[in-house]
């Protein structure tokens, strides 16, 4: 939580102690939100500002990525671990719609960020002048909220109501655009924060009825089970669902973005759901009678067709956005709380659960007879393979960050996790490039942790650039390339529903990835069998310092089981015979 | 279906594109929209008349605009005891010949005629859209060269009798 001392900055002739300009007021506010690393690129309309910065310059650890998608990502990345909001700063125009990618990304998967862009001075506004965008247009339907400045007399008020609006209720991207002018015009010294939203007032705690509704549905339901979403994370409420859920003996499945909250090696963990999840997780959907939904947002790729998901369930859902509830599932006992606040209330209010452990032998039947599965030839390297190494090496407890595809899905499949704020993925947008900029701001979150960011060899090519950001801070991030010379999701979606054409999926061209990161100074191995896996990848890890590993896999491989596109929960394809 | 809508909004730069834009996004039909500033400074009320399919959608509609910062308030007052009223202008074709006649149609609405010229009239008329359909199609024969409407706004009467059935579409009730 947030400390409530005031910084030095208030009185003396400390850094920053004297705003001269619009700019200093805005970093006096970022010293007051604690804020300690800005993610950022210059340029024109933000040159004052860097000025300011300059000369606050042992205030904050500012990353200098090398593209501005590379600074959102990363901020992400360091907002997901740390759960604190993630710091931005870019230009005008291109800066600014370099960030659209990221704010978007944040706003999907509601990660807190507080965006700075600059702007053309307030006089050039509106003609269309040099590096000028409307960011705020642009921007509105990807934020939760987004502010211009007008007045320099505003800036301490917006910058507070931004951090207060992205950290709280449920998170999400703001965006502060600042004229020019606004951040180079002298300020008269006054400073003032306060503000009022009369419009926001998100619901922390449940309504009293609706806990004791879901308490009485426990007692007659045979079949319950808990769906954990990312908002258990949110809500640091991991412990809260480990406890209620053994209190109660319910099995608990995750979407993509929960993967964490609660320990895959529970007993009654039926590990991930959806259209790459378990078959005994998918069928539990499919079958159960009281689905207590927690924090997740019945995404289309958790559900499937709607017409066969949780056919014959009672829907709780329990959830901070009172928007998400009934929107593609109807709820029967809906709840709009933080997942903290109310799992704390079930756990005092339920007493007592029906006897169910007819549903969980059956569950536990499923688990056994249809666990994951693939097949496993004599010489290529198999991903779920290097999956299953790189959590043995890492004991399981490594930070793990991905793009969207097939790696995305092997690591979630395999890389079994046992604690929150430790899987960094693009769910919703599902973003390429995201997992290795992301992984660079989750090692400057947890700089005590090993980092991994699992990419595809497409996504890694979208932001390498940030290699030079790894070897500049010498952050010990691994990267993992998955690499299959293909865009393996969408060659194997064109295999399997496009029979086999495939249209511009295979990457015949690639650069040597270890001689590239040679070129960085930075470590490079190539692997291209289970043999050289088994002995480079402790290597790895037994080094400090960057690496970068390119794992040769076999291209043929696809994740499954799978729910096709438009095939309900129960339709799995892909199962183990 | 159709519903009217209010929302009471903070008065800031944008507030209107993010109304509209977070229609446009989920896709949401709008039939008209007024806005205009309330009693209170700094505040205004957009009344908005939209096609919706079923309640699930209307409660979407209503849960998306109250997530907005900028807005303070949403109320559904279709099923309450309302007053409701638009304006329209119809300029019609018209030589002095006709004046009289048309004079006679728009009495009963209790339009009155704000502008003439030697080839056309306007007429405005206020009240509820239904009675501005009414008096638009009996003066369409004329020839109708502009027509321009504000869209509705309503409010609450002072009274809600306590017969009117109320539908409430939060789920926290």
């Amino acid at each position: 939580m947030r400390v409530e001392t005031k910084p030095v900055l208030q009185t003396g002739k400390e850094v920053g102690s004297e705003l001269k300009t619009g700019a200093d007021l805005l970093v006096k506010s970022l010293i007051e939100e604690n804020v300690e690393t800005i993610f950022g690129y210059p340029g024109g309309a933000v040159l004052p500002i860097y000025d300011a910065l300059y000369r606050a310059k042992d205030a904050f650890d500012h990353i200098l990525t090398r593209h501005e998608q590379g600074a959102i990502h990363a901020a992400e990345g360091y907002a997901r671990v740390s759960g604190k909001p993630g710091v931005v700063i870019a230009t005008s125009g291109p800066g600014a719609t370099n960030l659209v990618t990221g704010i978007a990304d944040a706003m999907m998967d509601s990660l807190p960020l507080v965006v700075f862009t600059g702007q053309v001075a307030r006089g050039v506004i509106g003609t269309d002048a040099f590096q000028e965008a409307d960011v705020i247009g642009i921007t509105t339907p990807i934020t939760k909220h987004n502010y211009q400045v007008q007045s320099i007399s505003d800036l301490p008020r917006i910058v507070k109501e931004a951090f207060h609006i992205a950290s709280t209720g449920r998170p999400g991207p703001v965006v502060v655009d600042i004229p020019k002018d606004i951040s180079a015009s002298p300020c008269n010294g006054t400073y003032d924060n306060s503000f009022h939203l009369p419009g926001y007032h998100p619901t922390i705690k449940p309504n009293p009825l609706q806990i004791k509704k879901l308490a009485d549905a426990l007692t007659k339901a045979k079949k319950p089970l808990i769906l954990a979403g990312a908002g258990i994370i949110h809500g640091k409420a991991a412990n809260l669902l480990r406890e209620f859920a053994v209190k109660n003996n319910l099995p608990v499945t995750t979407t993509l973005l929960g993967l964490g909250s609660f320990p895959a090696s529970n007993p009654l963990s039926l590990g991930m759901a959806g259209m790459h999840g378990t078959y005994s997780a998918n069928m539990a959907l499919y079958e159960c009678d009281l689905l207590i939904n927690i924090g997740a947002r019945f995404d289309d790729r958790l559900t499937g067709n709607l017409a066969h998901f949780a056919p014959n369930a009672v829907v709780s859902h329990i959830d901070i956005d009172p928007a998400e509830i009934g929107k593609n599932v109807a709820t029967q006992i809906p709840i709009v709380s933080d997942a903290n606040a109310a799992l704390q209330q079930l756990l005092v209010v339920v007493k007592e659960t029906a006897d169910h452990q007819e549903w969980l032998n059956l569950l536990n039947e499923n688990k056994e007879n249809y666990p994951l599965w693939y097949k496993n030839p004599k010489q290529e390297l198999l991903p779920q393979w290097v999956m299953k190494v790189l959590h043995e090496v890492t004991n399981g407890d490594a930070i793990i960050t991905t793009d969207v595809g097939q790696h995305q899905m092997w690591a979630a499949q395999y890389y079994t996790f046992s604690e929150p704020n430790k899987w960094v993925t693009s769910g919703g947008l599902g973003t390429m490039g995201f997992g290795f900029p992301a992984a660079i701001g989750a090692q400057l979150a947890a700089p005590d942790k090993t980092v991994v960011a699992v990419v595809g060899d497409g996504g890694f090519q979208m932001t390498l650039q940030e290699l030079s950001v790894l070897q500049e801070k010498r952050l010990p991030v691994k990267v993992i390339i998955v690499n299959n010379g293909a865009l393996g999701m969408v060659r194997q979606w064109q295999e399997t529903f496009y029979e086999g054409r495939y249209s511009e999926s295979l990457l015949s061209i690639q650069p040597d990835f270890v001689k590239l990161a040679d070129s960085y100074d930075i470590r490079g191995y190539k692997i291209e069998s289970q043999e050289q896996l088994e002995t480079i990848f402790p290597e790895v890890f037994a080094y400090v310092g960057p690496v970068v590993v390119d794992c040769r896999v076999l291209q043929q491989e696809n994740v499954y089981p799978m729910i096709a596109p438009g095939k309900g929960i129960n339709e799995m394809i892909g199962v183990k015979p | 279906m159709k519903r009217i809508i209010t929302a009471v909004v903070q008065n800031r730069s944008g507030v209107l594109n993010r109304v509209t834009g977070l229609l446009q996004k989920r896709q949401f039909n709008i039939e008209s929209i007024s806005v205009g500033h309330t009693e209170t400074e700094g505040i205004s009320k957009m009344t908005l008349v939209v096609d919706v399919e079923d309640n699930q959608k209307l409660e979407q509609l209503t849960k998306q605009l109250n997530k907005q910062i900028d807005v303070l308030k949403v109320s559904d007052i279709t099923d309450k005891a309302i007053v409701a009223r638009e304006l329209a202008l119809i300029k019609v074709v018209s030589t002095g010949q006709l004046r009289q006649e048309i004079q006679g149609i728009i009495e009963p609405f209790r339009a009155s005629i704000i502008d003439v010229s030697k080839d056309s009239l306007t007429v405005q008329v206020t009240g509820k859209p239904e009675k501005l359909e009414a008096l638009i199609d009996l003066l369409r024969p004329y020839g109708i060269k502009e027509l321009s409407r504000t869209g509705v706004t309503a409010f609450l009467r002072g009274h809600q009798p306590s017969v009117t059935e109320i539908n409430t579409y939060s789920l926290l009730k």
